[in-house]
């Protein structure tokens, strides 16, 4: 008993370590990659090719002043960047990053939680984020950050839907909430081919649903300043900036499970490589697929965003809801 | 043997685990950051000048229906996941059930439509 929350303590930290890791040069990759797209060469002087900016900007950040703005409420001020780091932590707990190991002839599971709701857990908790952008916004009593976190909300709401139903054509097919399921029935064939449409709309609803240009109203710098977090300065800015980045690898990690065949490799000959290794590359490549889209696209006018959410993928999703049961109806001979 | 233990242990690890970083950080940047406040630096952001109305404005009326909307698209999609788990055993009337039920929404979110709940002018 002692030894089995020994483990999954361990495991527990290992990943809380690679998700702050991975927030950490993600900011990295976004400032490089907008360079090299910009023809620049982005951060260049802290180490080798800018390598330890993000411990420079750790730094930085923790000795900033912080300006807590005298008509803000307090306490809501000070809770709001505390629990925007919250949703992404708790998912990690359901993320599949392999199948087991065997360590001096005991098995061990890799995924921290087998739980058979995983995917209701990850869509539960994801939607709590809401409340530490509607709270942030409202806590500074200012009009930018207000009118910010009011669109925030409501796009983060009708892109939620999106990505709840473009999740049910999986289900359908597997038969199982439980990732570690779902990515076990992608051993021979990812759902990546078998689903496309549902693959499409999910990126789509996962970028919006983060606020991440081309869908970056709430935070468009050239009419409201900086959106939710405009009042917010030093350490509580660098949450908020951490929530964000970590919720983009969470939803790169869950579209690896869902789409992508989680920890098997693409091809059979390549199968020496482990497991964990396999999915940690094909998160990052969704994760550098989100920053490719940031810095190429421009930005949705407000009306066009909430016009595409519900005019256009609301039907996509639901069609291929009924496709996808028309599919396996046919492929089981059932007419 | 791993199953010994409930699944939703870890997730109550985490959550203490979150919320201690997210304190812990705020505590350590409390201690070691400078702090020189005087007036004109605390009052709300507003491009440089002094703010001119109180920021609590009122909410257009356009969020409060997209509100409303979500919370009927929600809830059919809370139906459909159930569904979705148990189709393959559902077979072909599940098929039908689903569809008969996807039409019926369809005929509110085309009133909806209709109606210009969905624009935004």
């Amino acid at each position: 008993m002692v030894e089995i929350v020994i483990v999954t303590i361990v495991k527990l930290l290992i990943y809380f370590g690679i998700m702050l890791l991975f927030v950490a040069y993600g900011t990295l990759a976004e400032r490089k990659v907008a360079g090299h797209i910009q023809d620049r060469l982005g951060p260049y002087h802290c180490g080798p090719h800018g390598i330890l900016q993000p411990l420079a900007d750790g730094i930085k950040l923790f000795f900033k002043e912080d300006i807590v703005a005298s008509a803000s409420d307090k306490f809501v001020y000070f809770l709001a960047p505390a629990l925007a780091v919250v949703p992404p932590v708790l998912v990690l707990a359901v993320i599949p990053i392999g199948d087991s190991i065997t360590i001096g002839g005991k098995t061990i599971p890799l995924a921290v939680a087998d739980v058979n709701i995983a995917l209701l857990y990850f869509l539960g908790v994801t939607s709590l984020t809401v409340y530490a952008i509607m709270l942030g916004g409202w806590a500074g009593n200012s009009k930018y950050p207000l009118l910010g976190g009011l669109r925030s909300a409501a796009q983060f709401i009708s892109y939620e839907l999106i990505l709840g139903l473009s999740i049910i054509g999986v289900v359908m097919l597997v038969g199982s909430f439980n990732l570690i399921d779902i990515v076990r029935y992608q051993k021979d064939m990812w759902l990546v081919i078998k689903q496309p449409v549902a693959f499409i709309t999910y990126m789509i609803a996962a970028i919006a649903e983060l606020n991440r240009a081309p869908f970056d109203l709430p935070e468009a710098e050239s009419e409201l300043v900086g959106g939710y977090h405009t009042e917010y300065s030093s350490m509580k800015f660098a949450l908020f900036f951490l929530g964000e980045y970590a919720n983009m690898v969470v939803s790169s990690a869950i579209a690896t499970a869902l789409f992508l065949g989680g920890w098997y490799a693409p091809v059979h000959w390549l199968s020496f490589i482990p497991g964990p290794i396999w999915f940690l590359i094909k998160t990052f490549a969704l994760f550098f697929f989100m920053l490719w889209i940031r810095w190429t696209y421009p930005r949705l006018r407000y009306d066009q965003l909430m016009g595409m959410c519900w005019r256009f993928l609301m039907p996509v999703t639901l069609l291929n809801i009924l496709g996808t049961g028309l599919f396996v109806i046919l492929k089981n001979g059932g007419l | 043997m791993y199953q010994s233990i409930s699944p939703y242990i870890p997730v109550l690890i985490l959550l203490v685990l979150a919320l201690a970083f997210g304190v812990v950080t705020l505590m350590v940047a409390w201690l070691v950051r400078p702090s020189k406040p005087y007036d004109e630096k605390l009052s709300p952001y507003e491009c440089g000048i002094n703010p001119l109305m109180p920021a609590k404005i009122r909410v257009p009326i356009r969020f409060f229906v997209i509100i409303l909307l979500f919370l009927l698209f929600d809830v059919e999609a809370v139906f459909m996941y159930p569904w979705a788990a148990m189709y393959k055993k559902l077979g072909i009337w599940g098929f039908v059930e689903m569809f008969l039920f996807i039409v019926i929404l369809l005929v509110g979110y085309i009133y909806a439509w209709a109606k210009g709940a969905l624009e935004w002018e």
